[in-house]
Formats: structure tokens, sequence, C-alpha cells
């Protein structure tokens, strides 16, 4: 059985766990920085073809106050204050870090081109042209990574569980998927940077291996999850028609640069009779958009696939040229004119609101164990800015690459932690198609635990996820061999069971209606829901309580 | 009548003789090489291996294959109503089926 041994364990290789390997390497851990998939391949941040958001304005036009103000208003009073904060103030060093890495944000004159995003004040949010922040944002820190001595990095390898002794975490056993042998790791501090739950639904905007997998790990060995409820949903997520070899969510930046006009099935501008204006500009937030949309469709008025149509067809073709070059021909090879095609949307699961409870030095209430990025939660509260994702993955994982590297000495790692976990990674059960588990589960969750949620529906997904549960059984499907899918997602989905449990219960308790969580039976925001609620896992199973929101300092 | 596309996969491993498995998959203008290759694994034959992560938007670049003895991305191959074979990347080690190693060297396990 392979054994490592480093300083700094970071689970996941999106931009949040690249950052955090290379703080900690720089501050002179030895660092072992592993995916589920290859190296800066998998995740969300490769996928975002969007705007990064941070006050890098020129002195006097901007400050990262405002942006916190925005932040704050935005997560409908429960942003974790000093979460939020982090994430503004540092995010504006990390972008400036970026740019001296020569990530290439699109530039005006000698300024760092910026977008106005909705719910910001301001022009804020930079990128890559064309629609490549995600990728460009990935390949840079990648090469930063390579280039920073101390980083092993190792692709293939899905974390099953983490290893505790004591109440601490002294490491981790993973599936390394190329042999489908067990590979144990120990480790003085771990880092849980595995981004959010989105392959929780069926149509999502992130990788298809973002399936809640640090949220699980994390619950397993005694962390606290928190607002679990509030998954965000991106209102206009391509539909149709059939658009391959894109980003479903590239629709974002053309509203940005262009407006482009939302419309119902009868060809009206509606999103306006939902107490929201948009009119030809994007200035709608995230949920209130959902929730048109959303609404439009179930009243018969939804384009022909149950969405809404996005036009840009009063924009002429030069301008559309102009501002998307090659992305327009890339439209093209899948049949689409702008100037003459109306496209179809509809919400699409996107981001996690809620995640791995730590406090501002991304250090979980488990010693040896912190979170950066999606996977933790609390900073977005009730719902996320736009463009505020990668600035988070950068900010908190820079964070918790310093908190890890700087964690004083004394856990020790026992190998006899590790043997139950090492033992399920080579277990061989009954044949199970887990595949089409998978599918179910996504079905339950988009059908019942979608943007609009009922005590009813919440409680028919509960049941699912319990009968989903006892047929996926206690061991992998076969015998292991190289390259197993099935073995990769049986754990896959031995993870996301318990994460959609964790949003399940959440939502449930949740009675009122805020953000991203809307309840068809409870229509309206209460004040008294105004605290954050928190998970944990215990030998009774999964136990949640309110807490009060942290006051900001 | 629904029309199908036929999928020819080779499966194995590196010492196994060479074989193919033969799966008809639904046909529907739009759909890429890699939806059918999911629509295998969700209806008919779970074990079949192959590497994908972003599904269908072209940014982890790992499902890279041969079509036809042609390198193709899955994701952004189109299925086609026809017989389509697909082979593992030859200069690549062989894992199983379509997948093979192609991380660089110091990002796998040693």
């Amino acid at each position: 059985m392979k054994h490592l041994s480093t300083d700094v364990l970071v689970v996941g290789a999106g931009g949040a766990g690249l950052y955090a390997a290379i703080e900690a390497a720089r501050r002179g851990a030895k660092v072992l920085l592993l995916d589920r998939s290859l190296i800066g391949r998998g995740g969300a941040t490769v996928m975002a073809q969007m705007t990064v958001a941070a006050a890098v304005g020129p002195e006097g036009t901007d400050h990262w106050r405002h942006h916190y103000a925005d932040t704050i208003a935005a997560g409908r009073g429960l942003c974790d204050p000093a979460l939020a904060r982090l994430l503004c103030e540092a995010g504006v060093e990390v972008i400036r870090e970026m740019d001296r890495w020569r990530v290439g944000w699109a530039r005006q004159g000698d300024q760092l081109a910026a977008v106005q995003a909705p719910g910001h004040d301001r022009a804020r949010c930079v990128y890559v042209d064309f629609l490549a922040t995600g990728s460009a944002v990935s390949k840079t820190l990648r090469g930063v990574a390579q280039r920073t001595p101390g980083i092993t990095r190792l692709g293939d390898a899905l974390v099953t569980d983490l290893v505790t002794r004591d109440g601490a975490v002294t490491g981790a056993v993973a599936l390394h998927v190329e042999s489908g042998q067990p590979l144990i790791v120990s480790a003085n501090a771990t880092v849980i940077a595995t981004g959010g739950l989105t392959s929780l639904y069926r149509r999502s905007s992130a990788s298809t291996n973002m399936a809640g997998d640090g949220y699980a790990l994390a619950l397993r060995a005694g962390a606290e999850l928190i607002d679990m409820e509030f998954v965000q949903f991106f209102p206009i997520g391509h539909l149709a028609p059939r658009l391959i070899g894109m980003d479903p969510i590239m629709w974002d930046p053309f509203r940005y640069k262009l407006g482009g006009r939302l419309l119902n099935g009868l060809g009206q501008e509606f999103v306006e009779h939902y107490g929201s204006t948009d009119s030809g500009h994007y200035v709608v937030t995230r949920d209130l958009a959902t929730y048109a949309i959303t609404k439009e469709v179930a009243a018969g008025r939804g384009s022909p696939n149950g969405g809404a149509w996005l036009s840009f067809r009063h924009v002429p073709a030069t301008q559309l040229r102009a501002a998307f070059g090659p992305v327009i021909d890339r439209l093209s090879t899948n049949g689409i004119d702008l100037a003459r095609d109306e496209v179809e949307v509809s919400p699409i699961a996107h981001y996690h609101m809620g995640g791995i409870r730590v406090n501002a030095y991304m250090a979980t209430c488990v010693p040896g164990l912190f979170a950066a990025g999606e996977a933790v939660g609390g900073a977005n509260g009730a719902n996320r800015l736009s463009g505020n994702a990668i600035t988070e993955a950068l900010a908190f994982g820079r964070m918790a690459g310093c908190s890890a590297a700087e964690q004083p000495r004394g856990l020790v790692f026992d190998a006899y932690d590790a043997q139950a976990a090492a033992e399920l990674v080579v277990a061989e059960g009954p044949f199970c198609n887990i595949a089409k588990l998978f599918a179910r589960l996504q079905s339950v969750m988009s059908d019942h635990v979608g943007p609009f949620r009922s005590a009813a529906g919440l409680a028919a997904a509960s049941d699912a996820v319990r009968a989903l549960s006892a047929e996926a059984g206690t061991a992998p499907p076969g015998k292991p061999q190289q390259h197993d899918l099935a073995r990769v997602e049986w754990f896959s989905l031995r993870h996301a069971l318990l994460v959609a449990e964790s949003v399940i219960l959440a939502a449930t308790a949740r009675t009122e209606s805020r953000g991203a969580h809307q309840r068809e039976d409870f229509p309206h925001l209460d004040p008294d829901w105004t605290c954050n609620q928190m998970l944990r896992l215990t030998t009774c199973g999964l136990q949640h309580s309110r807490v009060p929101v942290p006051a900001a300092t | 009548m629904t029309q199908t596309a036929i999928l020819l996969v080779r499966r194995g491993g590196p010492d196994d003789p060479v074989t193919y498995g033969q799966f008809e998959v639904p046909f529907e203008p739009g759909l890429s090489v890699l939806d059918g290759l999911r629509n295998i694994r969700a209806t008919s034959d779970p074990t079949l291996a192959f590497r994908y992560a972003c599904l269908n938007a072209n940014a982890c670049k790992e499902c890279l294959m041969l079509l036809d003895g042609k390198v193709i991305y899955a994701c952004t191959a189109r299925l086609e109503p026809r017989e389509m074979r697909l082979d593992p990347l030859p200069n690549k080690p062989l894992l199983r089926d379509l997948s093979t190693a192609i991380a660089p060297p110091d990002e796998r396990l040693r």
C-alpha cells in the first residue's frame, strides 16, 4: 500500500487548492496537492468563463469596503462579516498577485478593464478575454505551483475519508483511480478545497466531479457545516438548442457587455412583473432572476423547453463580433447566429453558499483541518454576488495555505486509524449500476430541492435519499481495477448522499424564504430566521442547530 | 423511427487481447460522442472506462481519444447515426478501455 507523508495536504486542485498549496510551500511547508481529476483540470475554476470581483480600481475610485457592503447586502442578513471582509480585502491582493503572475486580466488603457455585475455599486469585475477567465486562472496557478519548490502534485486521487486520532485530523485515505488501490497520506495539516455540490443536480455549471466531497469528509471527521440550504442557481444557464464545447453559463458575460433581453414564451419582457428591473440592462440579482423565470414557466409562459428566451437580436453583428470574436465562431459551429437566433435559458445549479464552518483563518473546529474556497460556508450568506467565487477561492486559499503551514506540530499519524478506510477502498460489493443511482439522485435534488422547496417535496426527497443509500450498499461494486469509474462513482455517491441529506435537513428546518432558499409553503422572509444553521454528524446521525449570525467586528 | 449510433469501443487493459464492444445508443442531432459514452454507462455497461471531468464544455481537455483513427475530444465530436469506432490514445500508457495515463509524469504516483 502506498503511503505518503507531508506537512500540508491539500485536497482539490482548483483555484482555492492551488493557491493554498503555493502559499503553504512558500512558507516552507512540504505540500501534497491531490485532485480526483487531473491537476488544474477539474472543479469549478477551470469552468468559470466569467468575471472576478475585487476593488482593484485606481486609488479613489473604489475601496474594498464598498465591495464588502455589496456582499453583505446580497447575503440577505446571513453573511459571516469576518469571512466577507477577508474575501473583499484580501481579494484585492490576490487579484494583483495573479496580475503579477501574468494571468492576463483584460486592460483598458493602463488600468484593468472592469464591468459592473448585478448587485455591485460600480464596475469592479475583472476578466480575461474571451470568456477565458477560469482557464487562465487555472493555468496560471498550475504554472506557479509547478515552479514552486516543495509541492508534490498528484491527480487521479479521490479522497474517501479523513484519518482522525483523538478528535484531530492526521491525514487521509484516497482511492488512487489510475491503479484502483488505496493511497494513505499522513499530514500535519489538511486543507479541504473540493469546491461545491453542483453535481447533485441534473443541470449544473461546474465539472461533474463537484459532488460535495469535502462537505462529507469534514462532517465525518467531526467538523461543522453551515447554511447548507443555500444552493445558488444561475438564472440564465443555457438550455437549448444543444450547445457543446462551451460553458453553459457563458451568457452572463454576454449580458455584461451587451445587455441582452430576457423574454418569456410570448416574446414579452417579464422580469419587471416580479419587482425587479432588467430591460436591456443586466442589473437583476441571481435569486430574483431565478424566481422570475421559474414562476413564468410555472404560469405556462415559458419557452418551448421550459425556460426563457434570451435575445441579442437587437445588437448589431459588428458589435457582437467586437465583444466576443472567436466565441461567435464557436457558436456558429453549434448552428447559433445571435443576430438571427434567440436562445433558451433556465436556472442551473451553479454554486453553494453553504459549506464547512471555519473562522477567519480558515480553521475548522477540528484540529489539523482547514477549508478554502467554495467548500467554505458563510462568506456569502443566502445569496452570492456575481464575481465573488473566484475571489473567494483565491483569498481563502491563500489564508488556508498560510494557516496550514503555521499549524504547530504534535499530531501523530497512526496507520491503525487509516485501516478501515483503506480496506473500504478495495472492498468488493455486489454489482450495482452506480451511474444510474447517481442520475436518480440528481433528479430527486432537481425536482424537490431546487430553487423552490416545500415540506412535502423535501420529505419525498429525504425518503428517496434513504432508499438510494440502501441500494448503494456498504461497499463499492465489483473487484478493484485500473480506472474504474464505477468504484469512483460509488465513493462519490457515498459523499453526495450525506451532502444531499444535509441540504434537505437544513432546507426543511428553514421555514421561510430568503435569497437562494425559497419555500412555496413559507413564501416570505421571516426576521426570526435571521440566523445561520449548523450541522454536525453524531452517532445519532445529522444534528442541526440555529446559531446567531456573527457580529461585525 | 428513432435513429441510433453504433459505438465500437476498444475494451480491456494493456495486457488484454484487442477486443471491441458494440453499443447502440439513441441518436439526436447535437449530441456529442461523450453523451453517447455516458449513455452506455448509465443504461447498459457501467464498467466502461473513459476520462472526462467538465462535461461537454471543452474546458478539462481530458476526453481525448481516437474516433475512426483520428484524435478528437469526445465532448466536441458530434455523435452520428452510423458506426463509429473509438480507441484510446495510442501514444499514452493504456489504463483500461478508452482511459489512458495522460497526466505529466510528475503529476502521477510513482
